[in-house]
């Protein structure tokens, strides 16, 4: 590691989920192995092929109030509640204006504000479209809705990379801040994708669970019989921070974010490359960019959405990269609890990694009736595990349609 | 002092039921002399909301040449009144 790179730490977190409203609640739901799952009691559902999801455990609404509800995207609401909590965590870092930045994405942007639209434009006509349409829809109308409320002005960047939006979001703040760019960097994910569009959508391609008689079961990744993803939504945000500005006011930061790693598959728009071999790339170079071994690494939070083919090829990516030391990895598949957030949900994921370096405990993994026997690597299941002192290092992946390959390297300080 | 007519007065009523619909803004700061933009803090596209609510409460058409004068709530009131006679 060059000794003059700056250091990036985490010292503010917030996220609003299908298991709580803020970080720590979600924390103990996470540790309590919680279902977010939920039966959907919108009219459109009784007609879906899939009628549950994971709901957020909040509604934006009553903090936001009638204005800013009205001209913001559900999914901009998401990063406004979790980007206010993030910034009260990280107690007021007080940057330079010109030296905030935000990195906060979605999978896919307001789009359901976008089908609403079109409803009014079949049923009432052009006149009665809202004049908020477009900044409600645009894909960075959450990062520039949370820059407004900060008046960060170092730069507002929004990469969609569809599930892994929310860990590269992470990744390229983490770079803003390295370059010398920003000293502060407000970043994350979030989705707000319940619609029956998107229900219809997702299910016609053979990605969501249909048990719609056993909704909190239905996300068991590594479990035999797993079907599909459970469809959740929310926003997860991370206080970014130089080492110097953070030491400059005293905070300590709950970790560093010491390596990223992106690689991309071009192999196919939806389906993963089967040996993951752009996923251990992703992996590797998130190790060495923390310029850390094998043995350093005691947790991942793995991207594990509970689908047939796509929970197997990382963790062969894992033992490629691992080698033997891959089985003593404690893997924790949160998913199995929140639902899959799609863009929201490497932030929502890095919120609960960074978490599990704080408290040295791995979440659990739900839902695993039988184990499918393909997975040969730990996971943790039923209850959380503690974590051995002296590895200091836990990894979150991320995957997306398109063939993202996204993995962040968390140590502890 | 002015006397305010019941016409005046359910248009005011009026405009305040449709900031309170787009903007939730409370009724007792919905007086003739406040500004949309400086005392209800009624930004560009959301004085389109009003403005096409406000068409349809009071079946007036208003042009949007004549938006950029509809500065408080009494421009409003003063607009209605003309167009409707």
């Amino acid at each position: 590691m060059s000794t003059t790179r700056r250091r990036v730490l985490v010292t503010g977190l917030g996220t609003v989920n299908p298991l709580g409203g803020d970080a720590p609640t979600t924390w103990s739901a996470l540790l309590d192995g919680t279902s977010g799952a939920a039966p959907l009691t919108e009219e459109w559902a009784e007609s879906a092929a899939v009628r549950f999801a994971c709901r957020a455990a909040r509604e934006p609404g009553p903090e936001l109030g009638t204005a800013l509800s009205r001209r913001t995207d559900r999914s901009t609401q998401f990063a406004l509640l979790a980007a206010r909590e993030a910034w009260r965590d990280a107690g007021g870092p007080e940057p330079d204006a010109r030296r905030l930045g935000v990195v906060l994405a979605s999978g896919l942007g307001g789009v359901t504000s976008l089908l609403e639209q079109h409803d009014t434009l079949n049923r009432s006509g052009p006149r009665r479209v809202s004049p908020h349409t477009v900044p409600m829809f645009m894909p960075n109308g959450p990062a520039a809705q949370v820059a407004l409320e900060l008046g960060a002005r170092a730069g507002v960047h929004a990469s969609a990379s569809a599930c892994a939006s929310g860990a590269e979001s992470i990744g390229h703040a983490v770079e803003m801040i390295r370059s010398g760019r920003a000293d502060v960097v407000v970043a994350g994910g979030a989705e707000a994708p319940i619609h029956p569009v998107l229900f219809a959508a997702f299910a016609n391609m053979r990605a969501l669970s249909k048990r719609n008689d056993a909704h909190e079961t239905a996300s068991r990744p590594y479990d035999r019989d797993r079907d599909g993803f459970v469809m959740g939504e929310g926003a997860g945000v991370l206080v970014l921070e130089s080492a110097e500005h953070a030491a400059a006011r005293g905070a300590e930061g709950y970790c560093e974010v010491a390596g990223v790693g992106m690689t991309s598959d071009a192999h196919h728009i939806a389906q993963p490359e089967p040996e993951g071999r752009d996923v251990a790339r992703a992996i590797r170079a998130a190790l060495r960019d923390a310029d850390a071994a094998p043995a350093d690494v005691s947790h991942v939070n793995a991207h594990a959405t509970s689908t047939p083919a796509g929970d197997l090829v990382e963790l062969a990516a894992l033992r490629a990269e691992f080698g033997p030391a891959a089985e003593r990895l404690a893997i924790s598949a949160t998913k199995s609890m929140t639902g899959h957030l799609l863009g929201a949900t490497g932030a929502v994921e890095s919120v609960a990694t960074v978490l599990a370096l704080r408290d040295r405990l791995a979440p659990p993994t739900i839902n695993i009736e039988n184990l499918d026997p393909r997975v040969d690597l730990d996971i943790v299941r039923a209850k959380p595990r503690e974590l051995p002192l002296g590895a200091t290092v836990a990894l979150n992946n991320s995957f997306g349609f398109g063939g993202h390959n996204i993995s962040l390297a968390f140590r502890a300080v | 002092m002015t006397t305010i007519t019941t016409q005046q007065a359910l248009v005011i009523t009026g405009i305040s039921e449709i900031l309170q619909e787009v903007a939730g803004t409370p009724a007792e700061d919905v007086t003739p002399e406040a500004s949309f933009a400086e005392d209800l803090d009624i930004d560009s596209l959301t004085m389109v909301e009003v403005v096409v609510a406000a068409e349809e409460r009071f079946s007036i058409a208003i042009p949007d040449s004549e938006v950029k004068d509809l500065v408080t709530v009494a421009d409003v009131v003063e607009f209605v009144r003309r167009v409707t006679g």
